[in-house]
């Protein structure tokens, strides 16, 4: 008895002791949860579906700002008349292809796109791809890695990217011939990636606000649609999938019941 | 098989009689699947029937996204993004088999530390503890080359970090390195021999896993108690066991039912939540990521590998007396197949004659530190490597072995074991009583 009691005390004693190193060493680590706001977007949770207007708005402040750097090369022009997506009608999605050319390897030439091709890549400015920069990137990791605020919140790429574009503080300075940027969101603080959201950059048919923050997040919510654009239908086959399977499990655990009894019989403790 | 008396197939029929005398494989099935099985395992049990459906669940989604994937540095990403986009149905398939991973390595954790903590690698039941633990192996080899695959990131530059540790080995390390990648770094050819590989070594897993069953078959499961079942006649070992059909088997349904609706969550729900975000950006040797950490379940011996630094006083102590041959690094390594060797050795590490942890009062808290151990091994394996983590690394990478190397052998020595039931029979009726009436 007494061993037991020496040996949970030393455990919880060393918990303890683990708890508070921990503690005085928080503040040289950096924490992405001190920059990224958790944000409500209409993606997020088990029945989260894309706001198709928010998309709409976002397709337009990437082409108007964000396109002439990064492309977004694993989407099709095609993509944005998907269901759950932007769901452009077809006619809008073919004019809106047309403003791009691709290369034809078969023309060996350029030519205009259609729906049936892909954004083209843009290397431009030496500026990463944008497709996937939504799943790339994670806001919220901690406590202490422990994960627990992304089970609450999600992965939070979005709210990074969010975050990022709202992060600029003006700030400059020119190391090695090159300006960077100070960013907030920014992991180390500076970025070589200029500001490029000044607040009403594009004015929204629907009249909803463009300010750099809802800019910000209309086009981090459209890069997470580029980034999954079969989320909503993952969501549903998730959702059905846990019915069904639940349905079986209740059924599995009558039935499990039911063969039992007479070997059991009547439970005592 | 079993050596526990029971009742045999019989051919009855014409046609069963004539395919019996030729190939006796419905009497292989029958006795198989009726199999005595101890009625008092608990829950713990279930993790076997849990990991040969993941098994199947890997193959089966396995083979149909190895029909749209293109093992080739220029292609592999986006042909992994073209299953995510265009093939029918291919984000679920690419998540059930990204997610299934973790899934098996949940399993095979649990079933890991069921055996540790009832004895179950305890004689006659060694073999099947190293076959099982041969298919642990194969299952890290197996997920290690599968994350290798989508040519992320991460997949790029965890791979180089892992294959630089056979670059660690003295005098043939670099040789060794370059023959595993089939290049001076990770490249096309490691890719392509990755693909090949990570599409075999389940089939090699499915035929241990045949061995694995047929040699707990031959001694009979363990069981809570660790008492073994009563062999003396049929009606004796009847009083101990039920068929596993349908008993078990129903058992195992339901169970697997319960896991599978919270898998089935978290692949339709946050199937993101257990990757690395880094490993959407596509692989770029010229970029190294920040932090490289692997999936978390090899995290508890990448911690292990990580603790042990130049500045631990028995990784200086070991180079000293090598004469510099084993320095920290090379000692890192060896410490990550040790801690694994460990446990392969646990049935002759393990002194005590009392198989079960339910009897042994001092075991049963060493063994939870065990497991709490385990945890903080894979918490801390993916922090950063300066203090405190880098203590609490190696206070618990050394607690791991010191459990294998020094507690399991003294304990069975000093440990005074709590009374134990003579048979299963008895353990089962102190938890459940006969029904009053006769069953139908």
């Amino acid at each position: 008895m007494i061993k037991k009691f020496v040996i949970s005390a030393a455990l919880t004693l060393s918990l303890v002791a683990t708890g508070a190193m921990a503690e005085e060493d928080g503040g040289e680590e950096e924490v992405l949860e001190d920059y990224v706001e958790d944000l409500d977007f209409s993606f997020e949770g088990p029945f989260g579906t894309f706001d198709q207007n928010q998309l709409q708005r976002g397709l337009q402040v990437f082409t108007a700002v964000c396109s002439a750097c990064h492309g977004t090369k694993f989407l099709y022009f095609r993509n944005l008349s998907d269901e759950g997506g932007p769901n452009l009608p077809e006619d809008q999605t073919r004019a809106y292809a047309e403003q791009y050319e691709v290369y034809d390897p078969e023309l060996r030439d350029y030519r205009q796109a259609t729906p049936a091709d892909r954004f083209p890549e843009n290397t431009a400015a030496g500026a990463p791809d944008l497709t996937l920069m939504a799943k790339a990137r994670a806001g919220f990791e901690g406590p202490y890695g422990l994960g627990l605020n992304q089970l609450f919140r999600g992965m939070g790429g979005a709210e990074y990217i969010a975050a990022f574009l709202k992060g600029y503080t003006g700030e400059e300075e020119e190391v090695a011939g090159s300006v960077l940027y100070q960013n907030t969101a920014f992991p180390g603080g500076w970025t070589s990636m200029p500001p490029p959201l000044w607040g009403e950059d594009v004015e929204f048919a629907d009249g909803s606000p463009n300010t750099i923050a809802a800019e910000s997040e209309d086009v981090a919510a459209y890069l997470m649609w580029t980034a999954e654009p079969k989320l909503m239908a993952r969501k549903q086959a998730g959702f059905l999938g846990v019915f069904f399977l639940t349905i079986l499990t209740v059924l599995l655990y009558l039935t499990n019941k039911r063969i039992w009894a007479p070997i059991k019989g009547k439970k005592k403790a | 098989m079993s050596g526990i008396p029971h009742d045999h197939y019989e051919p009855k029929t014409g046609i069963e009689k004539w395919l019996h005398e030729r190939l006796p494989v419905v009497g292989l099935l029958y006795d198989t699947l009726m199999i005595p099985t101890p009625k008092n395992l608990n829950w713990m049990w279930i993790w076997g029937i849990v990991l040969a459906f993941t098994l199947v669940l890997q193959i089966a989604t396995g083979v149909v996204l190895a029909m749209h994937y293109t093992p080739d540095i220029d292609l592999a990403f986006a042909s992994v993004e073209k299953i995510m986009r265009n093939v029918n149905g291919g984000y679920m398939l690419r998540y059930v088999h990204q997610n299934g991973a973790s899934l098996f390595f949940v399993a095979v954790y649990a079933h890991i530390f069921r055996g540790l903590y009832y004895g179950s690698y305890k004689a006659p039941r060694e073999v099947t503890w190293i076959i099982g633990m041969l298919i642990y192996l194969m299952m890290m080899a197996t997920a290690f080359m599968g994350y290798v695959l989508p040519w992320g990131q991460m997949s790029l530059h965890g791979t180089a970090v892992i294959t630089g540790l056979f670059g660690a080995v003295p005098g043939i390390g670099e040789a060794l390195q370059t023959w595993i990648l089939g290049a001076g770094a990770v490249g096309g050819p490691a890719l392509s021999r990755f693909f090949s590989l990570h599409y075999l070594l389940p089939f090699v897993i499915a035929a241990l896993v045949i061995v694995h069953i047929w040699a707990f078959h031959t001694t009979g499961n363990g069981n809570p108690t660790g008492v073994e079942v009563r062999r003396g006649s049929k009606a004796e070992a009847e009083k101990d066991t039920v068929p596993f059909w349908p008993y078990f088997v129903m058992k195992d349904l339901f169970a697997l039912g319960v896991i599978l609706t919270v898998f089935w969550a978290v692949v339709g729900f946050m199937p993101n939540y257990l990757g690395d975000p880094v490993n959407y950006v596509e692989g770029d040797p010229l970029k190294t990521p920040a932090h490289i950490v692997p999936e978390w379940y090899f995290l508890p011996f990448y911690a292990i590998l990580r603790a042990f630094t130049a500045d631990v006083w028995a990784v200086q102590f070991v180079s000293f007396v090598t004469g510099g041959i084993i320095g920290a690094k090379f000692f890192g390594v060896l410490a990550m197949f040790g801690s694994i060797v460990v446990i392969v050795l646990a049935p002759w590490l393990d002194t005590s004659s009392v198989r079960s942890g339910r009897y042994r009062p001092m075991f049963k808290w060493w063994f939870f530190v065990l497991v709490v151990d385990f945890v903080v091994l894979t918490w801390v394996g993916a922090r950063p490597t300066y203090a405190p983590y880098d203590s609490i690394a190696l206070i618990a990478s050394t607690y791991w072995f010191a459990y294998f190397l020094i507690i399991l052998p003294l304990l069975g020595v000093i440990e005074k074991p709590d009374p134990m039931p003579a048979t299963i029979e008895d353990d089962f009726n102190a938890h459940y009583g006969k029904s009053d009436t006769a069953a139908e």
